[in-house]
């Protein structure tokens, strides 16, 4: 008889923990979708993305998904800059539905310089003035409809902008 | 105290075109002053624009952008003699606001 109840008792207790698994998963997987929608959502400062190091890193502190190469990002950025402390760098796009424009250095100590939101009504263009330490790509990032586009450039710095 | 913001902004009837001067240090934190002793960072984090009540244009700033930073940007509508809302934040809690007519 003992050993049956055991075998209940057993079988039951895993039946539960299954249930409360199941329900935990139940419950963690809204939150979990919502944690990027709220990332995206972009209405903080994002501290992160702006300490992250890389410019891969970087982007995806702030957007939560990776860029792909597109023309129809212009940017804009001197092939040599004189200056690093000082480099004019500009972005357009044609695209539509742009909610944000970003600027990485991809070689300076924290790649991301500046993110920009842009509400229904704003024009997709940005000018800009960026630090740069040494010879670094420039990169641009356009959310355009929840997708993430980008442009590249390389600018030379003869002077940096960084640590003199 | 004069303001630290210089804006202008030129409503072209369709578009209003924005340029906006600050005067701020931006420092990084990653230069040493002449004692060889690091300057902390001390930089703009995040910079509006307000039209009419509603946000129109929103800059987060890292440590990397220029000392006195410039922006550049247009917005649909906006009306000669309207106000332009400019306020910024920096990284040690300052602040600063002002507000320009559009011309």
């Amino acid at each position: 008889m003992n050993i049956t109840d055991n075998g209940f008792a057993a079988t039951r207790r895993l039946i539960l923990q299954g249930a409360s698994l199941v329900a935990l998963v139940g419950f963690g997987n809204p939150l979990l979708g919502l944690a990027p929608a709220l990332a995206a959502a972009n209405d903080k400062y994002p501290e992160d993305a702006f300490k992250a190091k890389s410019d891969a890193d970087a982007v995806k502190a702030l957007y939560g998904k990776t860029a792909e190469p597109s023309d129809k990002v212009k940017l804009d950025a001197p092939e040599i800059a004189e200056n690093g402390a000082v480099v004019p760098v500009s972005v357009t796009t044609d695209l539509a539905d742009v909610t944000s424009i970003s600027f990485l250095v991809a070689d300076n100590p924290n790649a991301l310089a500046a993110s920009y939101r842009i509400p229904a009504g704003t024009l997709p263009s940005v000018a800009n003035r960026l630090k740069m330490a040494k010879t670094s790509n420039v990169i641009a990032i356009v959310e355009a409809g929840g997708k993430l586009y980008s442009a590249t450039k390389e600018v030379k710095v003869t002077v940096g902008g960084c640590g003199g | 105290m004069a303001s630290s913001i210089r804006v202008r902004a030129t409503s072209s009837g369709e578009t209003t075109e924005v340029q906006a001067l600050i005067q701020h240090p931006m420092d990084s934190g990653f230069i040493k002053d002449a004692k060889g002793e690091t300057i902390p960072p001390h930089f703009i984090q995040e910079l509006t624009f307000e039209y009419d009540g509603k946000a129109v244009f929103v800059a987060d700033w890292g440590a990397a952008v220029s000392k006195d930073p410039y922006v550049k940007f247009s917005f649909k509508g906006g009306k000669k003699g309207d106000d332009l809302k400019v306020s910024w934040v920096d990284n040690k809690g300052m602040s600063d606001t002002t507000t320009a007519k559009i011309q």
